[in-house]
């Protein structure tokens, strides 16, 4: 059996070496794609979206309809680990581990015991993982603001260098998902819990295209942003710049929101109580 | 573009990319994948493609490793069948 799975990929690699043959030398100026609409992207997109960065441009706006199913994708990819992994019963674990906080002792305690009254002076810690490590939990506090405000900029930036929604939206969850691994997943919940998450990824999708359905309703086709400029109070050109602000910003809030939901499901097995 | 450090990376790719399917661990091959990615990132900024590599460092890199270290950390060492 496996003599003709290798014998299978041998064949199937050879076969796409061979393909690779047909394909234009790189950044071959002939090549087919060089020739058809690239030119008029690279020569007009500045003149038509006065927007610097050719790749937001045609990302956004050129290639708004693709970019639109790409964050319905990652939607959809949250979507699933909710409805694979998310336990909606609430169970009442084996055990629970509590730390007495003055004194650093771990009290377990077993299924029906009685537990401790939230006071302050005990916390829940995980039962097979117990970060107390305050370097790295300070650390974490001392980088998150950064962070947020980096990915902020990212959004908010991708205009005129590289990034824009989907870089700027992983950052954004990147830095919820550092906080609730450095303290715990319970607390990362407290903050922003599951029905944020799932509201703010479906907004961010309805952002996007909310907006291409506006520039329907004003008359134009699909994600035509231009249609927008009356509504703006700007000319056509400025009109479809901060179009694509208003989009990569919906791009950037399912992103974010999207990524710290599966990272809730994945990291707890979908009970949402111990985790990573 | 530098030819040498162009080799380099493509060779560290390339092992990587190796040793992330032949290693028996879960959580190494976690931890190369993340390599690799941070490798490929470095080709895409090399080659001028500056917005791809910044979407593979965050998303390759970066989350995709958090979610497979999350992933694994649910399984366990012995298969039950």
């Amino acid at each position: 059996m496996r003599v003709i799975g290798l014998l299978i990929v041998i064949a199937f690699g050879s076969l796409l070496r061979y393909g690779v043959f047909f394909f234009p030398e790189w950044g071959d100026p002939a090549s087919p794609a060089s020739l058809h609409v690239s030119p008029h992207y690279i020569e007009e997109a500045t003149a038509e979206t006065a927007v610097p960065n050719l790749v937001t441009a045609v990302l956004a706006d050129y290639r708004g309809y693709d970019t639109m199913f790409e964050t319905t994708v990652i939607f959809a990819a949250g979507l699933a680990c909710f409805m694979l992994l998310r336990v909606l019963q609430r169970q009442v674990p084996e055990c629970r581990l509590y730390r007495h906080i003055p004194t650093g002792i771990t009290l377990r305690i077993e299924k029906g015991g009685k537990l401790p009254t939230e006071s302050g002076s005990f916390e829940r810690i995980d039962a097979n993982w117990v970060p107390h490590d305050l370097i790295i939990k300070t650390t974490a506090r001392f980088i998150t603001p950064f962070l947020q405000i980096f990915a902020l900029y990212v959004i908010a930036h991708g205009h005129h260098s590289p990034g824009g929604g989907f870089q700027g939206g992983v950052i954004l969850g990147a830095a919820i998902i550092m906080f609730a691994i450095s303290y715990d997943l319970r607390r990362s919940i407290q903050r922003i819990g599951e029905q944020a998450t799932a509201v703010l990824g479906s907004a961010g999708v309805l952002i996007y295209a909310g907006t291409g359905v506006l520039c329907m309703v004003l008359g134009a086709d699909f994600l035509n942003y231009s249609a927008l400029a009356g509504l703006m109070g700007v000319d056509p050109v400025m009109a479809r710049s901060h179009s694509m602000l208003i989009v990569e910003i919906g791009v950037g809030v399912a992103v974010s929101a999207v990524m710290v939901w599966i990272y809730y499901n994945l990291s707890s097995a979908g009970r949402h109580d111990e985790g990573l | 573009m530098i030819w040498e450090l162009d080799f380099i990376i493509l060779t560290l790719v390339i092992f990587s990319g190796i040793a992330a399917i032949t290693v028996k661990d879960l959580l190494s091959a976690a931890i190369l994948f993340g390599a690799y990615s941070f490798m490929m990132c470095l080709l895409w900024a090399i080659m001028g493609a500056v917005d791809v590599a910044f979407t593979e460092a965050t998303v390759g890199a970066g989350v995709s490793t958090v979610f497979f270290v999350a992933a694994v950390f649910h399984t366990t060492r012995n298969s039950k069948d």
